[in-house]
């Protein structure tokens, strides 16, 4: 067959390019499109708001990514945004206490909710789908209790995470966002905690016969999840100015189509941040530019649910492609 | 055997994926014959009879089937032409029934629904036929050993009109007894007409049973040739032409001492391991025979904590402590390792590259810091180990499902390397694989001995075991119920042994 590839310094920087050039590809195609039918789309203040609008979605998107991988699945990320949003309206509205003891709240509830799902699915062996089923109707249960089902106003004490520094165009949140993007890469490709998430997302028990403890790794990435949730909820609460238990309803379904586009399998084994990352990017280019061009909820809907089907059917193509050639 | 047109006429035929894997082979198969094919790992054998039964469609070349022009494009094309083919991996539905399995694509039904009555009856005909009795036809077949499932995927194969049989691999997972009622029923079919394509590795059933051979070597046909005229040296010779395949097999060497490595103690898990009880010692390559069931794959699973047991315990280099592991990790922490029997579904990561399977069990011992992967230690390692076993890919990020099955074994032995073990526990080391895999695997436990490891090797090829081993225990039932050393083993020893534990009559324990 075909001699080992050559490992020279350019051709090993492009072959770190080569598997972005298809993400980058479909969202500039969608930046293009929409440029040239929306006059004014192509702007300063539309960057800023893409940017701005997706701190959240892309943290909560790390973490899905991390369980697909494992071949296990969040359904409690929305909830579990809500609870920790909530729990940081309790800490300073009612408690009057600041945004410094608000956010370790929220980050520790976020955290504690991703263990108990890492333990429950784990230790006793029942598939995430019902765990995390289960915990997104409990946390979100909590977050009404929490607040009485009233929404927190909290003001201007947190919406300077979500606002973009002067002279930056760009949030706080926002490059918490990057870098927890950049953080679940090198933790994905470069570790041992990662190169195991891997193994065990593509066979638990092969890992098992190698002398391999999964189960904290396991556990400990259903935690990492809910932290992530905590830190979303931070971002969330500072981008309505408030702690709102209504919060993120759904949002566990864009997070997994942002997976999903980026070619993350929903089997395990199989997945990239960065690819998730442009994911995510893709998903609020596509709502900010359908909302340029006046489309409907309905139409956007519809739009969107098209480009999750068609990005996983390509990728699913790809695949078998490079299998065959495999064989 | 009459000169007759044969059954069965391939011409030329040749596929190519993204290399040639056939190249114009051409082969007559006379009905009423056994015949075999023989070939090292990767010379086509499977590609070719994938062909034959419809599974793939040949990038050239024709076939003739009967005195008719033949090219099935599906497996159920091949089987209306009377052509039945049982693959090396099972094709059973694990979750099905004995009988559903046995009946299924010709289920029995009345108005679309399926008679269930009728099933069962058809089904315990077809199993009684070929004397297994034994087996329920009411339990879902996963629940079932592994070589009781192959004899259910070949009785039902054998039970479907059939002009034409390919059996690949058959005996793999059968124990002596099941082998022996596998050739009787060959031995019938010969001689009601059907023609039989026979793949093994096992040079000597094909010298036992085969007519014909074919021999295919790098996918080009090499020689058709009555069996009698060829001797197995002769047959390893034609299927490798490498120089290192036709150099003898080399004089057994032990490296046995005296010092105690593994101590096993009453090791038992109701039913299917009893009290069993053994010592290996540094440099002995302890094997250990039995039928299919007789608790050998579990008493191993046992030993490495892959299954708890109920009672025993095991000691280690002479120490006082008792060990009865309960997760894998922490007989590997204690110097343990186990090349698994099913090396898909428990061995690898067949989606992974050699280089992450190769440091897969090692990672954390050897190539980390601080969590951090030290990746060009891993790539250096990866290629040594790619080297010292001579593993044939094209290079290391390729994924193991990618490779041949005697190279995926490398790989899959290869990652026990990089940390060093003092107990190494082989599970069917070199089933399904071809000659010179085989070969260097059995040079690698030999170099693993000389370095003072103890080695247990569970095979149900005994010649395996005759070749590596110092020592054969046999267990039968789920008891050891001997131990032979090599100066008074014989093949009427352990048979006689291995159906001890039965009682008088030869049907399984329940």
């Amino acid at each position: 067959m075909s001699n080992p590839p050559k490992t020279s310094r350019r051709s090993a920087l492009l072959a770190s390019v080569i598997p972005y050039a298809g993400m980058l590809g479909v969202l500039l195609l969608l930046i293009v499109i929409f440029s040239l039918s929306s006059r004014n789309f192509l702007s300063a203040s539309t960057v800023t708001s893409v940017l701005n609008q997706i701190p959240d979605l892309t943290v909560i998107a790390v973490g899905m990514t991390l369980v697909l991988i494992i071949g296990g699945i969040d359904l409690s990320v929305g909830s579990l945004l809500a609870l920790s949003s909530s729990i940081m309206g309790v800490v300073m509205i009612d408690q009057g206490l600041p945004l410094a003891a608000a956010i370790p709240a929220s980050l520790f509830v976020g955290s504690l909710c991703g263990l108990v799902n890492g333990l429950i699915s784990v230790k006793a062996r029942i598939p995430s789908f019902i765990v995390t089923l289960g915990m997104l109707e409990m946390a979100r249960g909590f977050a009404y209790l929490a607040t009485d089902s009233q929404t927190k106003y909290i003001g201007s004490k947190v919406e300077w995470i979500g606002t973009a520094i002067p002279g930056l165009a760009i949030s706080p949140a926002f490059l918490v966002a990057i870098g927890v993007v950049i953080a679940g890469q090198i933790l994905l490709t470069r570790t041992v905690f990662g190169r195991y998430a891997v193994a065990i997302g593509t066979n638990a028990e092969a890992v098992r016969m190698s002398g391999i403890n999964a189960a904290p790794y396991s556990i400990a990435i259903f935690t990492i999840s809910g932290l992530l949730c905590g830190v979303a909820g931070v971002m969330q609460t500072s981008r309505l100015s408030s702690a709102d238990p209504n919060a993120a309803v759904g949002l566990e379904l864009a997070a997994i189509a942002a997976c999903v586009i980026g070619g993350t399998s929903l089997m395990g084994g199989r997945g990239s941040v960065i690819h998730t990352f442009f994911g995510v990017l893709i998903i609020a280019v596509l709502q900010t530019g359908l909302a340029h061009v006046g489309a409907t909820d309905p139409i956007k809907r519809i739009i969107t649910g098209g480009v999750i089907v068609i990005a996983v059917l390509l990728d699913a193509l790809r695949q078998r492609k490079r299998n065959s050639r495999a064989q | 055997m009459s000169a007759a047109t044969p059954l069965l006429r391939l011409r030329d035929i040749t596929m190519d994926y993204a290399v040639r894997v056939l190249h114009q082979v051409s082969v007559d198969v006379k009905a009423g014959t056994i015949h075999a094919l023989l070939g090292a790992n990767g010379a086509g054998k499977s590609t070719l009879c994938r062909i034959i039964s419809g599974l793939t469609q040949p990038t050239g070349g024709s076939m003739m089937f009967d005195g008719v022009e033949y090219a099935p494009r599906t497996k159920s094309e091949a089987e209306a032409a009377g052509i039945q083919i049982v693959q090396q991996e099972l094709n059973l539905i694990p979750t099905l029934t004995v009988a559903e399995n046995v009946m299924f694509g010709r289920t029995p039904h009345r108005l679309g629904f399926v008679n269930r009555h009728e099933q069962r009856q058809q089904a315990r005909r077809a199993l009684d036929r070929f004397g297994l009795k034994d087996i329920p036809v009411d339990q879902p077949v996963g629940e079932l050993g592994i070589g009781q499932q192959q004899m259910i995927e070949i009785a039902s194969a054998l039970d479907r009109e059939c002009r034409l049989l390919i059996l690949d691999e058959p005996t793999a997972a059968l124990s002596g007894g099941e082998t022996e009622r596998l050739f009787h029923w060959l031995e019938q079919l010969r001689e009601q007409g059907t023609a039989i394509i026979y793949i093994s590795h096992r040079l000597e059933e094909v010298v036992r049973l085969a007519d014909e051979i074919t021999v295919l070597c790098d996918g080009r046909h090499v020689t058709t040739k009555s069996a009698k005229d060829v001797t197995t040296d002769q047959m390893v010779d034609l299927m490798t032409n490498s120089t290192e395949a036709t150099s003898p097999v080399r004089e057994f060497q032990s490296h046995r001492t005296d010092r105690v490595v593994m101590k096993v103690n009453g090791m038992t898990r109701e039913p299917v391991v009893r009290d069993v009880s053994f010592t290996v010692h540094a440099g002995e390559r302890f094997g250990i025979a039995g039928l299919v069931g007789s608790g050998r794959t579990e008493l191993l699973r046992l030993l490495f904590g892959a299954d708890v047991a109920e009672q025993g315990n095991l000691q280690l280099n002479g120490e006082p402590r008792k060990f009865r592991f309960r997760h894998p990790w922490q007989a590997v922490k204690h110097g343990l390792a186990m090349v698994t029997e099913d090396r898909k579904e428990t061995g690898l990561l067949l989606a992974q590259s050699i280089r992450m399977n190769s440091t897969l069990v090692s990672l954390k011992q050897r190539f980390q810091r601080l969590g951090w992967i030290n990746r060009s230690g891993e790539r250096t390692e990866s290629e040594e180990l790619r080297r010292r076993l001579d593993t044939r890919c094209n290079h290391i990020e390729q994924p193991v499902g990618t490779l041949s099955g005697g190279n995926q074994q490398k790989v899959a032995v290869g990652k026990w390397l990089v940390e060093e073990a003092d107990v190494y526990l082989f599970d069917e080391p070199t089933r399904g694989i071809d000659v010179a895999a085989r070969r260097r695997i059995h040079a690698l436990i030999e170099e693993l001995a000389a370095a003072g490891k103890a080695i247990v090797i569970v095979s149900s090829d005994l010649e395996e075991l005759y070749e590596t081993c110092d020592t054969i225990g046999v267990m039968s039932a789920g008891r050891m119920v001997g131990v032979n050393r090599r100066d008074d083993w014989s093949t009427e020893i352990i048979m006689r042994q291995s159906f001890a534990g039965y009682g008088s009559s030869t049907e399984g324990a329940a």
